[in-house]
């Protein structure tokens, strides 16, 4: 006897838990950044100096990586959620992945730049 | 004896307005609309971003921009959205862990989201300007 059990795709489990890794990422980096922000007074020379370290760029990259995952399961929620006609989501589904795959291309070089 | 026909046909009245939503379910539906909202505004925050750390005259540029009203005021509404994004987003890492399930508890702490976002809110953006 051949038992199946009928259980849909298994990425829900995977995208649930990645929804809640990269809230707390992003929840750790807005801390962090708000104690970065407090020290003092925020002008250019302060905000490039912040920008120009190596931990917090790769930190400000983590954040934007985790936004970007954690943008794509929320948007694809709410698309599966309102738009019905398959075509239509497919489409959507698309315009939103090239546009944050878009931003994250568009990310490295304002982190990276000198 | 009561026409029961009769009063089956009376007509039936859902109160559909989210003011009406009890509290959590309103946090909750104000979770999926900041997070829409933050979607939507990822290329402009991108863009502010790339402008105070292009150079010296970007920065002042970026200064003048946030100045204008109309930016301001969507600086505003972004920061809320921010803010009760991720204050509803910590609730509910609890309510995963089983904190704060029961039904006085749930009301009282989506009630501190709505209030501590906004206070958060207002405490933030009046530190910018």
């Amino acid at each position: 006897m051949v038992k199946r059990v009928i259980v849909g795709a298994h990425y829900g489990l995977r995208d649930w838990l990645a929804q809640r890794v990269t809230a707390l990422v992003m929840l750790a980096y807005t801390l962090l950044f708000l104690l970065a922000l407090g020290r003092g007074p925020v002008n250019y020379a302060s905000w490039k100096a912040l920008f120009a370290q190596g931990w917090m760029r790769v930190a400000t990259f983590l954040f934007l990586a985790s936004t970007l995952i954690h943008a794509w399961i929320g948007v694809r929620n709410i698309l599966m959620d309102y738009v019905k006609p398959a075509g239509w989501r497919l489409t959507l589904q698309v315009i939103v992945i090239l546009a944050l795959a878009g931003c994250g291309g568009w990310a490295l070089p304002i982190l990276w730049r000198s | 004896m009561p026409d029961l026909a009769a009063k089956k046909k009376r007509p039936l009245w859902y109160n559909l307005s989210p003011l009406n939503l009890p509290v959590p379910g309103l946090v909750s539906v104000l979770h999926r609309i900041s997070g829409a909202l933050l979607f939507l505004g990822l290329v402009w925050f991108l863009f502010l971003l790339d402008m105070s750390l292009s150079s010296e005259s970007g920065f002042a540029r970026l200064r003048i921009y946030v100045a204008h009203p109309l930016v301001k005021l969507s600086l505003l509404v972004f920061l809320w959205a921010y803010l009760h994004h991720l204050c509803a987003g910590v609730r509910y890492l609890f309510l995963d862990i089983d904190k704060g399930v029961e039904l006085g508890t749930a009301r009282i702490t989506s009630f501190a989201v709505l209030v501590l976002s906004l206070s958060l809110t207002a405490f933030i953006g009046a530190r910018l300007w």
